[in-house]
């Protein structure tokens, strides 16, 4: 199926990714090829498979719900763009 | 010395001939100096690295050492180092020094083993060539018009040209066999789960898994008993002994059984390098294997299978670089959505963006189903194929990669047939199983790797039946003559 401009900007505003102007007919070109590249899967029936997530049927380990992890708010912060006051900081949200 | 392997240099080490920073210094001197051609290092480490020595060899001195104590090695740019940049060959991360090491760098630096330095890569391990890294393509010590092969190929080309005498690497559709067989050397990708991802930046984290190079199985063997064991910190991490890699690579060929999928040696095989690999299975037939051809039906959809999961997984983990936390902040922000958009825009090169995309695509409404939901249930028919194959044989074998190293810029307007390098290996990591690459010959001077799979958890395997091929042939003493 061929992908269409639109859908280049729809999905590069899900992914907060954005691509010129002149850039997306390409993007579209190429993606549009590279699915169709993909969709060689559909050859294959797999109505009554079982998807598979993951390899060795691994479940989701759980541990006590207990402190584990040491505080490293200043060493995480310290390589952070902006910070103050512990905070990180983006630009105004709420006018 | 720097022509010694791995094993070589921590018996030199234990019985005095040479200090770990007489070692370590003298390799430092001539990385610094190839590295300007070969670009296989994006940060030399020599203050740390002679620091790191420097204990190592009070270590020894005080009868405190472990068998690798001193020995230097190279980390892939992937895996986080406290206090060294750590960069996933990324605009991204190019300022991002870790609060925190990987588990693989605190079991490599508790194993007493010196860091030299980080490898270039892939940017964010996407790509098989190296030519997607922020910091320049890699270059193939064999021929520097060549490429070494991605996303390690930093290490690769490292150990190829003998800079260290193994490197650490992470493969997430061949990223550690691919770039072996195109630099000559020893790859080993573990099962799923055996080396811990914690610290390990993520790309796919259902199919990424962390290994290393080296020039031959036996140091292969000792560094996967460094790097691999349970981590609580890594919620897929097998919590299963290790073994002692090196205890059975002497075990006997006689009886054991190849599987050959006729699927691997068909279209999109050069005659080249299906000569070399038929070649090197005659070898096994020699010291006692017996040869089967099996079938792997769904192996020809596994790229495009990998290239749905993949990228998926790649969109959501990617989706962490917001430019708020850590890594690239653009300038140009006028509120919080331009700060998202164009910090990911100027951070991110095309093929981490184009992957992004197709990830972002696969996983959005009204496409789920048909592509992400398909490619799970491919992935399962895939998995299934090796499990009837491993009820017959023993290990399959076939080849790493489709072709020798290609030239560079050769498939970089073609991201399809830079996606087939993985032909042979992407299979491996939607199964999960554990894989090797060994040299096994050349094709117009260039290498050519054979591509070992086991079951799961049959690492120790892999490592014996490439030790054996090892023990009779020597193509993996071979190192480009530039390089000597």
């Amino acid at each position: 199926m061929s992908i269409e401009d639109s859908d280049i900007k729809k999905i590069a505003h899900l992914a907060r990714i954005s691509i010129a102007e002149e850039d997306i007919p390409g993007y579209a070109t190429e993606l549009t090829n590279i699915m169709a590249w993909v969709e060689q899967m559909n050859a294959v029936d797999t109505d009554h498979i079982e998807p598979m997530a993951h390899p060795l049927h691994a479940v989701q380990r759980l541990r006590d719900d207990v402190v584990s992890e040491p505080d490293l708010r200043e060493a995480a912060q310290a390589i952070a763009p902006e910070t103050e006051a512990g905070l990180y900081l983006v630009p105004k949200v709420i006018e | 010395m720097h022509n010694k392997s791995l094993a070589e240099l921590a018996n030199g080490l234990q019985a005095r001939e040479f200090s770990s920073e007489e070692l370590t210094s003298s390799l430092l001197d001539r990385l610094e100096e190839k590295n300007s051609e070969l670009n296989a290092f994006v940060t030399i480490t020599r203050e740390e690295a002679l620091t790191q020595a420097r204990a190592a060899d009070e270590k020894i001195a005080s009868g405190d050492a472990g068998p690798l104590t001193g020995v230097p090695i190279a980390q892939k740019d992937i895996f986080c180092t406290k206090g060294v940049k750590t960069s996933c060959g990324s605009k991204m991360l190019d300022k991002f020094i870790s609060p925190y090491d990987a588990h693989v760098v605190e079991n490599c630096n508790d194993a007493g083993l010196v860091m030299l330095g980080k490898t270039n890569m892939d940017e964010f391990a996407m790509g098989s060539s190296n030519e997607t890294s922020y910091y320049g393509t890699v270059k193939n010590p064999w021929n520097l018009d060549c490429v070494p092969g991605g996303s390690s190929g930093g290490s690769a080309a490292a150990v190829a040209a003998r800079l260290v005498p193994a490197a650490t690497g992470t493969d997430t559709g061949g990223s550690i066999r691919q770039p072996a067989s195109l630099c000559g050397i020893t790859g080993i990708k573990p099962t799923y789960g055996r080396v811990s991802r914690y610290g390990m930046i993520a790309f796919a984290s259902s199919l990424d898994q962390g290994g290393v190079f080296t020039q031959n199985a036996e140091d292969a063997a000792l560094m996967l008993g460094v790097m691999a064991g349970f981590d609580t910190r890594d919620s897929t991490s097998l919590d299963r002994p290790v073994p002692n890699y090196a205890a059975t690579l002497n075990d006997s060929m006689a009886g054991l059984k190849i599987g050959l999928p006729k699927e691997y040696f068909s279209d999109g095989l050069e005659a080249g390098t299906a000569a070399v690999v038929q070649a090197a299975i005659k070898e096994y037939e020699k010291l006692g294997a017996e040869v089967v051809e099996i079938s792997l039906p769904n192996s020809a959809l596994a790229i495009p299978t990998y290239y749905v999961i993949a990228p998926a997984e790649c969109s959501s983990n990617l989706s962490r670089f917001d430019g708020v936390r850590y890594g690239y902040r653009s300038d140009n922000v006028t509120d919080l959505e331009s700060l998202y958009v164009n910090s990911r825009s100027e951070g991110f090169g095309a093929e981490v963006k184009r992957r992004i995309m197709i990830g972002t695509y696969a996983l959005s409404a009204g496409y789920y189903d048909a592509y992400y939901i398909k490619a799970q249930k491919m992935r399962r028919l895939i998995s299934d194929d090796f499990e009837q194959a491993f009820k017959k044989v023993d290990v399959i074998m076939g080849p790493t990669a489709p072709s020798p190293a290609f030239k560079i810029g050769a498939k970089t307007d073609d991201p399809v047939s830079m996606y087939l390098s993985d032909l042979y290996t992407g299979a491996v990591n939607l199964a999960g199983l554990p894989g090797m690459s060994i040299p096994a010959g050349f094709d117009n001077g260039l290498p050519v790797g054979l591509q070992l799979i086991g079951n799961y958890f049959d690492e120790a395997r892999l490592l014996n039946v490439a030790h054996q091929f090892q023990q009779a042939t020597d193509f993996h003493k071979k190192s480009p003559s530039a390089y000597a």
